[in-house]
């Protein structure tokens, strides 16, 4: 465990020191300060528009505002996860220092979580950006909060199983480019399989289906924790890290 | 303290190491010589645990690397060709990194830290940015960061390449000082280093076993100092069959060989006994001919010369030290 903890700090040293967190934080903050505003303002008009026509839709921040909210900041994810993650192993590759991590006493798996984990951390630092934006839902609204924790537990799922696959992308390649490019579009992928399910309901489809990484985030932003949604989560996270501590032992014996 | 029995690694579709077998006693500072690709690195990595043997057995302090790589990993301080260091970093900050990750415990990392720092020579930029030193800083803070867990043995991959001359004295300096605690194998491709630094030699090329020798030994039979270069003006009295002659008749003489001729100037090379050195006479000889000795020098062989000379193949030898010189 100390050993996951020196790996994982030496990590967030290096997202925090380099210009990558910052930039990461900024790009992150102006997109979902853009989306929460256009939303909400829509949201605002709307709800005027519907007290002028004397005409009452029933209105719910939670439903109108934070659930679409969530399934954008996802697409956004989607778009900044791979940046977080081709840096890994590639830069370690490229610098000569894998060698000194491979060649100290520490499991390979230490080494694989440590990485992981910091990555997941950078992109909780990300998602406190959004919590300031639902901050002021909470302050001119009153939305119920239950939704948005699973929301932002649904996210965090998204992000930390992208990132166990960003991982292991990393680990294929000395070149940050590639892992970024490759891992950018193993997310669109894993997002354009959803909608594969308007082709009907056979049972390839459903698969492909159960695969897109996006349609498993709905049931958190709405407030419902699915088993279903738990587990394909967890069980892509699982698969990220077991193929990057596998690529990681590879390396040795192909070198 | 080392133990190194058939090892060979294939990779796809070379082989890199092929069926070396030797020894290292504790306390010994062996240099690991061979030309580039002659599988030194490899050697070096299946050692460290880096990658795993394709046949044979390694042990370090009577630990399998391959069976037990983690005891192996705790007692091996290693420094890879290019020094592994985050350029983000600071020395320190580095260094107490490297030392949580080789397991010392909290306490004694601040401890550790300071005393390799002071060691090394790099306590003086310890607050300063890795990617901002210079190349011989940069290698002091990777041999800091190979002995901070006080390892029994230091496995050192070319530590001079790269530095200028006061660096490489400096480099050299450094690891003499580090002998007495540790049992250190350092690769080179330089002669004069193994000279310098070393007891015992290993010679691998293309993959195999050469020789292992001590320092002395490898000279002796590489025939150093007893070849000699002169280069003679006989000013119009007399031609090159005449010098070669007179030169042939100097006692202590086994050889002559011609080398070069331009005008008057005759340049030969002039081997003598094995136990006989005969640059003295050759100087007078030379004078009471009524020449001029332009030059007299002896000749070193350099590690590719010893290495031709080792793997069968002959070569000349290449000039570099002035001595004895009568002008």
């Amino acid at each position: 465990m100390r050993n996951v903890w020196t790996i994982c700090r030496r990590e967030l040293y290096s997202y925090f020191v380099s210009p990558i967190a910052w930039v990461l934080l900024t790009i992150f903050a102006f997109l979902s300060g853009a989306f929460t505003y256009i939303i909400t303002a829509s949201f605002v008009t709307q709800s005027l528009e519907g007290q002028m026509t004397g005409q009452s839709f029933p209105m719910n921040v939670n439903e109108q505002v934070i659930r679409p909210l969530f399934s954008n900041i996802a697409v956004v994810g989607l778009f900044l996860i791979p940046l977080i993650s081709m840096r890994l192993f590639a830069e370690e590759k490229r610098q000569g220092t894998i060698e000194l991590l491979v060649t100290s006493p520490i499991h390979d798996l230490e080494i694989v979580l440590g990485k992981w984990l910091s990555a997941v951390i950078m992109y909780s630092a990300l998602l406190l950006v959004l919590l300031l934006d639902y901050s002021f839902l909470f302050i001119y609204g009153q939305p119920d909060w239950k939704p948005v924790v699973t929301g932002f537990l649904g996210v965090l799922l998204l992000g930390a199983c992208l990132l166990s696959l960003g991982t292991f992308i990393s680990t294929t390649t000395k070149n940050q480019i590639v892992a970024g490019a490759v891992g950018f579009a193993l997310a669109l992928l894993l997002w354009i399989l959803e909608w594969t399910t308007s082709f009907g309901n056979s049972p390839t489809v459903q698969v492909l289906g159960y695969l897109s990484i996006l349609s498993h985030l709905d049931s958190f932003a709405r407030g419902v924790i699915d088993s279903k949604d738990v587990i394909y989560y967890l069980s892509m996270i699982f698969l990220g890290l077991f193929l990057t501590t596998r690529s990681l032992e590879s390396l040795r014996w192909r070198a | 303290m080392i133990q190194v029995e058939g090892l060979s690694k294939n990779y796809a579709r070379t082989v890199a190491v092929n069926d070396i077998s030797f020894s290292v006693d504790k306390g010994d500072i062996v240099g690991f010589l061979g030309p580039n690709g002659a599988g030194k690195t490899t050697t070096m990595r299946i050692l460290t645990c880096f990658m795993p043997p394709t046949a044979g057995k390694a042990t370090v302090a009577g630990f399998d690397v391959f069976e037990q790589p983690f005891e192996v990993k705790k007692r091996i301080g290693y420094l890879p060709e290019t020094p592994p260091l985050y350029p983000e970093m600071s020395v320190a900050g580095y260094l107490s990194f490297v030392a949580r990750l080789k397991n010392i415990p909290n306490a004694d990392i601040k401890r550790r830290t300071e005393e390799v720092m002071g060691r090394c020579a790099v306590a003086d930029v310890k607050s300063k940015l890795i990617s901002k030193l210079s190349r011989g800083y940069r290698q002091r803070v990777g041999l800091a960061q190979a002995i901070i867990h006080n390892p029994d043995v230091l496995i050192l991959d070319e530590p001079t390449s790269g530095l200028d001359p006061k660096q490489i004295n400096e480099t050299r300096e450094l690891i003499k000082s580090l002998s007495g605690e540790h049992t250190i194998i350092l690769s080179t491709h330089i002669l004069p280093e193994v000279e310098a630094v070393c007891e015992k030699v290993i010679i691998i090329n293309k993959g195999k076993l050469v020789t292992t020798d001590s320092v002395e030994n490898l000279k002796h039979r590489a025939g150093l100092g007893n070849a000699v270069q002169l280069q003679i003006d006989t000013a119009g009295n007399g031609d090159a069959s005449g010098v070669h002659q007179r030169l042939e008749q100097v006692p202590g003489v086994s050889k002559v060989l011609d080398k070069a001729v331009s005008g008057d100037r005759f340049i030969f090379e002039v081997e003598s006994l094995p136990d006989r050195n005969a640059r003295a006479d050759l100087a007078r000889a030379v004078v009471h001919a009524g020449w001029n000795l332009l030059e007299l020098k002896s000749l070193t062989y350099s590690l590719e010369e010893v290495f031709l000379e080792l793997t069968g193949s002959n070569s000349e030898p290449q000039s570099s030290t002035v001595a004895g010189g009568v002008q």
